[in-house]
């Protein structure tokens, strides 16, 4: 047994210190490649990391434009989001009713997985005007998969006993969706929230490429520095959509544990 | 009983238990104990046959827990009334009830996830006597026990039985658990399953722990074996 200080210590050591070498490596690589690979002409390509935070970071008006740009994306991601989880959840129930309606629908559902939604994001544009709802539109229509499949899957997963109990007790559809279903669902919808958040990201940004009109969203901006060759720029622009992927992605993370960790093994501490 | 797919899990079965008699049915495995209780319930419908229950209440418990991992052992306890929309006060007064009867005080904010497997099984006991069933129904409830566990469990299934003079049907694969427990024991063939013998257990309630040893206990228990063993057509 150990000192319990000396224990928490030991954990922040092994916890933060491996990331930490990680990123300097990657540093120390990106320094080598900007100075040693590329000459002085070509160094636009990989502009060193001083340079993008000189120019990304640090300039004010530069900065200004590209954290608007985040928030209106994040805007688009985040409504999207939102409702494809309550869409796909109603889908999932839907089908979780009977086999027929699942076979009936179950097909159309990876259809929407696998058509091309950016082939089809200039005719949503032509279909509902290029402003916000379409922007929206596209997160929803990219989002929308992972929440039904693993809603279903959970809603499908529930324990024959509980079902049995829940029946001999004379409970209906509805009682036995709200008191048993559902809440068996969670972990596995969760994990299907959490994809969710990470698509629609991807979704706004995409969507940001064909919709011009109103707020630019950073994927304008991220078009914009490209055909401008504005390196420094894209990359801080290119860092903070990933920020805002993996933030998303972290907030439906921590809402999922919280809403289950008093009872589901997942939320259950890992050394 | 036919299942849809063809299997022909009870033949032909007549049972009849009367309140305050504890019977048992052992029974190899596969042979339709638990569909017998699922028709029991209601829970199956049978393809041919009738059921008969007098009196409202059936307590049934299954071989898991099935206990809602969500919900502490008190919300666990709210459940039957709960789905058979009782008033709020009145599934509260049970479940605190049921919390004396198998002395699970103390535990009554618990996860299910953070008790032993006996306790779990004594919630499940619990809850099914939170609605005060006329008709008690156990499906190899200590199955999955160890041995100490399993011996204790069965002496507060006694103790409850000689307070509510319950009808009781409990399925088991023991026979020992049988001759304990019950005052009649019947014993069922291979699958499809029927009655090929039923033996009288004349041991008065109540019942003590130490009957288990005691040489009269083994000879019934003997008996029992040997209508198991008995070769069948
Ligand atoms: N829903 C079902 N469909 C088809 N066969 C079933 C079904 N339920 C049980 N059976 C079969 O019926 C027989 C009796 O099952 P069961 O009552 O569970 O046996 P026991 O509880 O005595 O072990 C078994 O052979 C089992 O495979
Ligand atoms: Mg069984």
């Amino acid at each position: 047994m150990t000192h319990p200080d000396l224990r928490r210590s030991r954990v922040a050591i092994t916890r933060v210190v491996p990331p930490m070498l990680v990123a300097l490596a990657f540093i120390a690589a990106w320094l080598l490649v900007s100075y040693e690979v590329l000459s002085a002409r070509q160094r636009f390509l990989l502009p060193p990391p001083q340079r993008v935070l000189q120019v990304g970071f640090l300039d004010r008006h530069n900065l200004t434009e590209i954290l608007r740009g985040l928030w209106s994306t994040t805007e688009v991601a985040v409504a999207g989001l939102c409702i494809a989880i309550v869409f796909g959840m109603l889908f999932a129930i839907l089908m979780a009713q009977a086999r027929w309606v699942e076979r009936s629908f179950y097909p159309y559902a990876v259809v929407l997985q696998t058509i091309p939604i950016i082939a089809l994001v200039p005719l949503i544009g032509f279909w509902f005007k290029f402003d916000f709802r379409s922007r929206v539109l596209v997160c929803v229509l990219i989002s929308l998969f992972p929440v039904v499949t693993n809603t279903l899957f959970g809603l499908q997963s529930v324990d024959r006993g509980l079902l049995d109990l829940f029946r001999l007790h004379g409970a209906g559809r509805l009682a036995a969706l709200r008191k048993l279903q559902l809440p068996a669902a969670l972990p596995a919808a969760f994990a299907g929230f959490r994809i969710a958040a990470g698509l629609s990201v991807i979704g706004a940004i995409v969507g940001d490429f064909f919709f011009r009109q109103g707020q630019p969203g950073i994927g304008r901006l991220i078009d914009v520095y490209r055909s401008q060759l504005a390196s420094e720029r894209l990359f801080t622009a290119i860092f903070f959509s990933s920020l805002l992927g993996v933030v998303l992605f972290w907030v439906v993370g921590f809402i999922g544990h919280r809403a289950v960790r008093s009872w589901h093994e997942s939320a259950e501490d890992r050394r | 009983m036919t299942f849809p797919d063809g299997t022909d899990a009870i033949a032909e079965l007549d049972l009849a238990v009367t309140a305050g008699e504890f019977v048992a049915v052992v029974g190899p495995s596969g042979c339709g104990k638990s569909t017998l209780l699922r028709i029991a319930s209601g829970l199956t419908t049978p393809t041919s046959g009738t059921v008969e229950i007098r009196g409202t209440q059936v307590g049934y418990v299954f071989q898991d827990a099935t206990l809602l991992p969500w919900r502490t052992v008190l919300g666990n306890f709210e459940v039957p009334a709960e789905l058979r929309t009782a008033p709020k006060a009145q599934r509260r007064a049970q479940a605190q009830q049921a919390i004396e009867l198998v002395g699970l005080r103390g535990f009554e904010q618990h996860h299910p996830r953070r008790l032993s497997g006996g306790m779990r099984m004594r919630v499940s006991l619990a809850r099914a006597l939170t609605l005060d069933p006329e008709l008690f129904l156990f499906d190899e409830p200590f199955g999955a026990l160890d041995e100490i566990t399993r011996e204790r469990l069965q002496d507060e299934v006694l103790q409850l039985f000689e307070r509510k003079r319950f009808a009781g049907l409990f399925v088991t694969h023991s026979v020992f658990e049988a001759a304990f427990l019950a005052s009649r024991v019947v014993v069922m063939s291979t699958r499809p399953g029927r009655i090929v013998g039923e033996v009288e257990v004349p041991f008065a309630y109540p019942r003590p722990p130490s009957l288990r040893f005691e040489p009269h206990f083994a000879e019934v228990a003997g008996s029992i074996s040997a209508l198991l063993r008995r070769p069948q057509r």
